[in-house]
């Protein structure tokens, strides 16, 4: 069953494009890992289905509803969560406060601080720190956390691994099953494709706004992946569009 | 003794600027947004009192029942849909917006009121007093607006810390764009906080015409001591601002008392020059949070 | 797929330069030379001085308009302070023509230099404020300023207070109206000249850097600081003499009126909103509809102020640069030389 269809979308910031003509299928459950060179699109991609960028063509989807015509604030009411790349934490609100913003839109679900600290047990000592005070590792936690107090069908996670050592990276993505086995759909931008052909059921590579291969990890080889990602001519062991 | 009265009648009429400083205080620790109509919108709310006093033939303090929530939706609908589109990056077109509102405010109530000076009775309590000792008596009118104002300032700080829109007024404030991912719609935040920011400087209009007489040209007089209350007392501190209207209103009680004696400075003066003198010492002001500067 | 290179050849060396005037440059810069000759010779045509007695008045907001926009527009310094320099202008006439007994015409640079005085600690204080602080900061120090001007008995500044028959008196009434109407003239003319030089300097181009952005226009080595103090100090120095022909003009004052911020501030911000901020030929269409305005309203003080305002308030939304900017819209011309382009070469 589809969540989320992406057709012909189009966008960018004032006169700069940075997406053309892409289109994605999600099926709710799944992980949608997509990755790419920087610049590629994929933060644009997330930041316009999260409703921060605008769309100048193409529709998309969720759950059946046009999103497109929903302003950013409505979207989290309807399950779209996102945690933005270099996490963006509130500096004046505490952990705890952080978290509890994430659950502004009072969406029902069964997401409480509680559950997240069960997640994440790092932070519930930190829960009534300011959090610009935290480390890298300890603000993703937190951000991660925020997105899932919405209660969200759809998390859009953007770069989690961003300026993080590689031990954290790995505890961060140990809370990722935790959230697939809720039912949540994810979509996982993600620089380093060791780490996002490990998560996903199926993956993306964009290419200077344009996808560039798409497929279940396990069908693609190395060398399709590295082809794509940096826009080599290469023959394809499978098709590419 | 008459230093001491003079001390305490300033932090009495502290409470009065503080309470007229915190609308400008809030517009702008969660907006960055400087309304320069501030004084201006107190003198609107004492003459839409002088009208509704005159019209429903009640007191002013049944008047403040029409004219706080009267100025508060029109701080609402302001804010939403022409404050709103000034917000951001360059700070050029609100502060013209602001400016230019004021001068029509002014004027406009010229045409309507003419220039008279006016004033609000409010009976009895403009006069009554407690007498503390020879030469000291806390009048019942200035100790009200005091404990309004605190009352007012200590509403506000838990509103704001403790409360789940508060919290959206403190993350709106650091990051809008992130908020709205939040499910917060930052117009609407804006707009609210202006409606309370046109609220409270409703009553301080309505007080300060209650305890002096008034007239459409005041505004100017009061935007500079609020402004100069906030800046005392730090940018983006609520405390701060309490504090600072005490500081320019123990000022200009004593200013005014060395103008009795020597007949130079005035209380206006020495309050522009305290101002003056924290600029250059301490330019986050007493209780301003670093972080918050500009 | 393989990736294409578009990017584009790099010009031969001398392939381009930098252009500063078009034709409508300098179309437009012949039509204001040409109307400050017509009204230099005012004198001859209008001798009842009908006209000019008018145009005394927009001429000096002309000058005070130029300055206030060189500020705002072009340094991001919005102030609404500046009629502390009209009203030092002012009194430094009185003092220097009454009091010290020197020509009141040949005074007015000292006028403007006793402005530039003031203006250095002013900045000190006031530059530690940004944006609408800023604002509000110059007008707290206008206040303070104004205030002592009023206590200072040697001034007088509590009572009226005006240029006597005993100065004036060497004069003929025919001269002294020919010589403020020059002396406005050479105001308003002079500010826009001065406006445009300082556009056309390295001066003008690190105000448009910082303008643009100020962090990366220091890190390029623009030094902001500095670029913004000579401007300030020009500024309060032509306000100044401003402020001194206002009075010869008007002939007497008191310090409500000479630091009055709604006469001489808000009005010139309404013009130059109006005409279009950060442009050099707004100033002046700002300044014609506000004369235009004026003769419609009959000078009638409240109205006036509302009608502007209220346009004012609402250009700076929906039409933040002003008529000059509608104009733009409609076709991209300059009045003035100060755009800078680049142009190819002819080949040789």
């Amino acid at each position: 069953m589809s969540l989320l269809e992406i057709d012909g979308l189009s966008a960018g910031y004032g006169d700069f494009q940075a997406l053309f003509d892409v289109s994605l299928t999600v099926d709710e459950g799944a992980t949608l890992a997509i990755i790419g060179a920087n610049g590629a699109g994929k933060t644009t991609l997330l930041r316009t289905i999260a409703g921060i960028v605008p769309a100048t063509a193409g529709s998309v989807r969720f759950g059946g509803h046009d999103l497109l015509g929903v302003p950013a604030h409505r979207r989290v009411g309807l399950g779209v969560a996102m945690v933005p790349e270099g996490r963006a934490l509130f500096p004046s609100l505490t952990v705890r406060e952080n978290l509890e913003i994430g659950a502004y839109s009072k969406r029902p679900g069964t997401w409480t601080v509680q559950k997240v600290v069960e997640v994440f047990p790092l932070l519930e000592r930190l829960l009534g720190r300011p959090s610009d005070v935290l480390s890298g590792g300890e603000q993703q936690a937190v951000a991660i956390g925020r997105a899932l107090m919405a209660n969200p069908r759809l998390i859009l996670l953007d770069e989690v691994s961003l300026g993080l050592a590689p031990i954290v990276v790995k505890q961060v993505y140990a809370a990722l099953p935790a959230i697939a086995a809720a039912g949540t759909t994810a979509l996982v931008v993600e620089q380093d494709i060791a780490q996002a052909t490990a998560v996903a059921d199926h993956l993306i590579c964009l290419l200077e706004g344009r996808v560039s291969l798409e497929g279940p990890p396990a069908e693609l080889s190395r060398d399709d992946i590295a082809a794509a990602y940096f826009g080599l001519a290469h023959t394809p062991s499978t098709e590419a569009r | 003794m008459v230093w001491v009265n003079a001390l305490v009648q300033g932090l009495l009429l502290g409470g009065l600027f503080a309470l007229f400083a915190t609308g400008l205080s809030l517009a702008f620790g969660v907006m960055k947004f400087v309304n320069l109509a501030h004084g201006d919108l107190a003198i609107l709310g004492a003459f839409l009192a002088v009208s509704t006093t005159a019209t429903l033939d009640i007191s002013p303090w049944l008047a403040l029942l029409v004219v706080v929530p009267v100025m508060a939706a029109l701080g609402y609908l302001l804010q939403r849909y022409f404050f709103n589109y000034t917000i951001g990056d360059n700070p050029l077109p609100s502060i013209l917006v602001t400016f230019g509102l004021g001068v029509v405010i002014q004027n406009a109530l010229l045409e309507r009121y003419s220039a008279d000076s006016r004033g609000l009775d409010a009976g009895s309590v403009e006069t009554a007093s407690i007498k503390l000792t020879d030469g000291i008596s806390i009048g019942w009118l200035p100790l009200i607006v005091l404990l309004v104002a605190v009352g007012v300032l200590v509403g506000l700080q838990l509103f704001v810390s403790r409360t789940r829109l508060g919290r959206a007024f403190r993350a709106t404030s650091d990051d809008p764009v992130t908020a709205r991912l939040m499910g917060v719609n930052d117009r609407n935040v804006y707009a609210v906080v202006m409606a309370i920011a046109f609220a409270t400087v409703a009553v301080a209009g309505v007080f300060l015409g209650i305890r002096q007489t008034f007239g459409p040209s005041d505004g100017p007089a009061q935007l500079l001591v609020g402004f100069e209350a906030v800046v005392i007392g730090g940018l983006g501190s609520l405390w701060g601002t309490l504090l600072g209207g005490a500081i320019i209103g123990v000022a200009q009680t004593v200013g005014n008392q060395v103008d009795v004696e020597t007949g130079w400075l005035s209380g206006p003066l020495l309050g522009h020059l305290i101002f003056l003198l924290v600029l250059v010492f301490k330019p986050n002001g007493l209780l301003g949070r670093s972080r918050r500067t500009s | 797929m393989s990736p294409v290179d578009a990017r584009p050849a790099t010009p031969a060396p001398g392939a381009y330069r930098i252009s500063r005037s078009g034709i409508d440059a300098t179309v437009g810069t012949i039509v204001f030379a040409a109307a400050a000759v017509v009204l230099a010779l005012a004198p001859w045509w209008d001798a009842d001085a009908g006209l000019r007695t008018k145009l005394i008045p927009i001429l000096l907001y002309l000058s005070l308009a130029q300055m206030w926009n060189l500020l705002a527009g072009f340094a991001g310094l919005v102030s609404v302070g500046q009629q502390m320099f009209v009203g030092v202008g002012m009194y430094a006439l009185l003092s220097f023509a009454e009091d010290q007994g020197l020509d009141p015409y040949l005074s007015v640079p000292l006028c403007g230099l006793v402005a530039v005085l003031l203006s250095v600690p002013v900045a000190a204080l006031a530059f530690r404020l940004k944006a609408g602080y800023f604002a509000i900061g110059t007008w707290v120090i206008a206040e303070v300023v104004r205030l002592f001007v009023n206590e200072w008995g040697y001034l007088g500044g509590g009572t009226v207070r005006g240029l006597t028959p005993a100065t004036l008196g060497s004069y003929s009434k025919a001269t002294r109206q020919d010589v403020t109407f020059w002396l406005a003239l050479a105001l308003a003319v002079g500010a826009t000249l001065v406006v445009v030089a300082v556009l056309r300097s390295r001066v003008g181009l690190a105000l448009r850097a910082v303008r643009d952005s100020e962090s990366g226009a220091r890190g390029l080595g623009v030094d902001a600081t500095r670029t913004k103090v000579l401007v300030w100090l020009i500024a309060a120095f032509w306000t100044g003499c401003t402020g001194a022909v206002i009075l010869l003009n008007t002939t007497s004052t008191r310090s409500d009126s000479a630091f009055s911020v709604s006469q001489w501030t808000a009005l010139v911000i309404f013009v130059v909103v109006i005409g279009g901020v950060g442009s050099t030929t707004g100033p002046i269409f700002g300044v014609i509809v506000y004369f235009a305005l004026d003769q419609l309203l009959d000078n009638a003080d409240t109205w006036r102020f509302i009608v502007l305002g209220t346009i004012a308030a609402l250009f700076a939304v929906v039409a933040p640069t002003g008529l000059y900017g509608l104009i733009q819209k409609w076709k991209p011309l300059q009045f003035f030389p100060v755009r800078r382009t680049l142009v190819a070469r002819q080949p040789q």
